[in-house]
């Protein structure tokens, strides 16, 4: 049978997607109260938190054993290479939403704010210098230098690419203990470059005074940087879930599109990094 | 080609669930495409319920059904109803059910994360509908939810900001399935240049729906972090801007507008040549218009802000490139007339709606180009006359060709020929109504009534009187729709033939009618 004759893979009818359906809606309806303090939203919250990861880890496993027992041809293998590939441009549009906000503040809205009528009539001597909490009164802050922890972070993701890309080279010549710890170093690496950046976030609130309510350079520095470090988490998670899967014998030289898309999201968030470290810190 | 596949090969199938776990855990495209469909009228009907309750508030001037408040609830959730609830799933269930038959595929690219796109869908309903119970009663700020009036508004407002992350995640995850299907899925042979329109359309609405669904997503995250945690994206006083809103919103929202339109423009290409019993006319340059729509769809968002203030450089900029989508549109219409043209033509219902479409849309298009000229858009902002335009290319547009898809292939899904009498019936009550509801709205625009105000000046109240009844007109009207599509379903009327209309082509016309639960198991080949 020829390539494109084979059967393609389609999934007997599953339970998960109704549990992924329940764990959103407790986890919004439960936000939303919590939010507006009604008592009981923490509860729901928490609870549609712990629904959605029973849901993660039985559809995830469930995937993972269909891959292991051979249901997975070249054409579904093929399907997740589009996908993934997709889902990553949906979270770069993501991002751009932000980086557009950080563009639109820089180029329009302070200059705007210290300028003609507004700085006449409105806001009289705002200096419309980035950075800035814009014109109201506000408690003075410190911006985040570029060349401390920042800059340590980026050669941190950068030799975590590096690492990830050795791992897949000893993976596809069969040099499993390259593969494995070629992974530990990616994951390690991922933990130190989180660590270091708890400890910046903390240290701008102790020492600088640069909170998320500063204005619009605080809401900017700690959205972008924010959301960046909660995909290093997903990434570092995924990568963690690669490596339990080699240690327990996964992936041959052939098959082994989790390993890569995992490597590909890795890179993603290596990018993004690149880019925040420029515009948001650096410049 | 082997189509239709011997009832030996199904033996391996699991016997699936049934009752209501079957439709809860179900894996099948076609399934998931009823379920979709079936949804997204539900919705529409409630959508309908509150503009109704609009149009009975501006029967007269004064305020005699409903308070202020709850009008611009009405407002609000009507948009968000009508074009997160129904128009968008529906034309996902139309791709659910139709792009495998249309491919030659077996099912959807991801079968179980399918299932999980459509059953996001009732939560972030119930989210939205629950809102109006919720203190305060649900957001009030416009479907557009600009800040800072979105900044202030209750708990409605946090409940509208979850609820379009979740149909958010749901549309992302649908339009990956869908263009993994297609570039993925079709049949051997099937080049890209031979795919039905209907697949092309649906493929670059996809690629559409995945480039702009994280922006609206980050807007709303925006929001809800400008309510509650203290950050200042949209607050002059902390250095952000609240045009900056509409920015990244319109930078979502005007290729939202083509997600609606682009596979209604599918629908009808597929339905006017079937009609005709002629090949569409141009096939190619319908695929290079499509792509140029939504290539230019993302340069033209601040034709929505001409009033907000920007350089005369940017409102000219935004003006020539909005009207510069003119003419991809009209090579698609000038397309579908020329099918026409010297076609042996027949008016059955599905193609008494493709036609509506193309007359009543094409002056929505007109009404389109006038509001993109700056100068006039100034004039007409946030008056009666953009309830016209966009309500002619939504409702003329979108709808009526979704209605025209679901006459068409009706008799595929459920084995039963659509009532003739009725889809004419419906048809006309439609189209008559549907104008003496929205053509008045032009004059009242143009004469300075403002949109979204619960009273109205004495010299407007002819027009809204009309426009209330044509409305209730054209809300009945709709119910035809449900003895329609009850009496198919229940196998009352004529049976359909595998290919019931005679000049229609496609892969999904060799299956039989109901088409079978799995089709295209074994790839068919196409020479």
């Amino acid at each position: 049978m020829t390539e494109t004759l084979e059967k393609y893979f389609v999934p007997e009818p599953s339970k998960y997607p109704i549990f992924g359906s329940i764990a959103l809606l407790m986890f919004g309806s439960g936000a939303v109260m919590w939010l507006h303090e009604v008592g009981a939203g923490p509860w729901v919250f928490f609870l549609g938190v712990a629904v959605l990861i029973y849901m993660l880890f039985g559809w995830f496993g469930q995937v993972v054993r269909e891959s292991e027992t051979g249901k997975y041809g070249r054409q579904v293998d093929r399907s997740f290479r589009w996908s993934m590939g997709w889902f990553i441009f949906s979270e770069v549009m993501f991002f751009a939403a932000f980086f557009g906000a950080l563009f639109y503040a820089r180029v329009f809205s302070v200059p705007m704010l210290g300028s003609g009528d507004n700085e006449a009539l409105l806001w009289p001597g705002f200096a419309a210098a980035w950075p800035t909490a814009g014109p109201q009164p506000a408690d003075a802050f410190t911006p985040m230098g570029a060349w401390g922890i920042p800059a340590l972070n980026t050669l941190i993701l950068l030799s975590s690419g590096a690492t990830v890309t050795w791992a897949h080279y000893g993976l596809l010549k069969g040099a499993r203990g390259q593969f494995k710890l070629g992974l530990l170093l990616t994951v390690l690496l991922g933990a130190t470059f989180l660590g270091f950046q708890i400890y910046e976030y903390l240290h701008a609130y102790a020492d600088l005074n640069l909170r998320l309510d500063s204005g619009i350079y605080g809401s900017t520095f700690f959205m972008l940087t924010g959301f960046h470090g909660l995909h290093v988490t997903i990434g570092a998670i995924m990568l963690t879930v690669m490596l339990g899967r080699a240690i327990a014998g996964h992936f041959t030289p052939e098959h082994h599109f989790a390993f890569e898309a995992a490597a590909w999201y890795w890179h993603f968030v290596d990018v993004v990094w690149l880019l925040l470290f420029v515009v948001v810190y650096w410049l | 080609m082997s189509a239709v596949i011997p009832d030996h090969l199904h033996d391996h199938h699991h016997p699936a669930p049934g009752g209501l776990m079957r439709w809860i855990t179900t894996t099948n495209h076609k399934d998931i495409g009823t379920m979709y469909l079936v949804f997204s009228f539900i919705m529409f009907l409630s959508g309908g319920v509150m503009a109704l309750t609009i149009r009975a508030e501006l029967f007269q001037p004064g305020l005699q059904v409903v308070q202020p408040e709850f009008f611009n609830q009405l407002t609000t959730m009507h948009g968000l109803v009508m074009v997160f609830g129904a128009i968008m799933p529906a034309f996902v269930g139309f791709a659910n059910w139709q792009i495998p038959l249309m491919i030659g595929a077996s099912d959807m690219a991801f079968a179980r994360m399918n299932n999980w796109s459509f059953w996001l869908l009732p939560p972030a309903a119930m989210l939205l509908i629950g809102s109006f119970f919720v203190p305060g009663g649900a957001t009030a700020a416009g479907w557009t939810l600009y800040a800072p009036l979105s900044v202030q508004m209750g708990m409605g407002m946090d409940l509208a900001i979850f609820a379009v992350h979740i149909m958010g995640i749901s549309s992302i995850m649908g339009a990956i399935n869908i263009v993994v299907t297609i570039l993925n899925m079709r049949a051997p042979g099937m080049t890209m240049m031979k795919m039905p329109l209907f697949c092309w359309t649906w493929l670059i609405t996809a690629y559409l729906l995945i480039a702009v669904m994280p922006v609206l997503a980050g807007a709303v995250t925006m929001i809800l972090t400008d309510r509650h945690f203290g950050t200042s994206f949209f607050n002059a006083a902390g250095g952000g801007d609240p045009v900056m809103f509409q920015h990244i919103f319109w930078f979502f929202g005007h290729p939202e507008v083509y997600i609606m339109i682009l596979p209604a423009f599918g629908i009808v290409s597929q339905i006017i040549p079937a009609f005709a019993r002629k090949p569409l006319f141009g096939y190619a340059s319908m695929v290079y218009a499509t792509a140029s729509i939504a290539i230019l769809s993302f340069v033209v968002w601040a034709h929505h802000m001409f009033t907000t203030g920007m350089p005369v450089a940017g409102q000219l900029f935004f003006m020539y490139a909005t009207m510069l989508i003119a003419v991809p549109t009209g090579v698609k219409v000038f397309n579908w007339v020329a099918t026409m043209w010297r076609g042996a033509l027949s008016f059955e219902p599905p193609m008494l709606w493709a036609t509506g479409f193309i007359f009543v849309f094409t002056m929505g298009g007109f009404t389109g180009l006038i509001c993109a000229i700056a100068p006039i858009d100034i004039q007409v902002q946030d008056t009666y006359y953009v309830v016209a335009h966009f309500h002619y290319v939504l409702v003329a547009g979108s709808l009526f060709a979704l209605f025209a898809g679901a006459y068409y292939w009706l008799p595929k899904w459920t084995g039963v020929m659509p009532s003739e009498t009725l889809g004419r019936l419906h048809f006309w009550c439609s189209i008559v109504f549907f104008n003496i509801t929205f053509f008045p709205m032009h004059f009242l625009g143009l004469a300075g009534m403002p949109r979204r105000i619960p009273d109205y000046a004495l010299q407007f109240a002819d027009f809204n009187a009309m426009a209330s009844v044509g409305a209730f007109g054209f809300g009945l009207s709709q119910l035809i729709f449900i003895a329609v599509a009850v009496r198919c379903a229940r196998g009352i009327g004529q049976r359909a033939t595998a290919r019931p209309w005679d000049g229609a082509e496609g892969l999904e016309w060799t299956v039989p009618s109901p088409a079978p639960h799995h089709t295209f198991e074994t790839a068919p080949v196409l020479r």
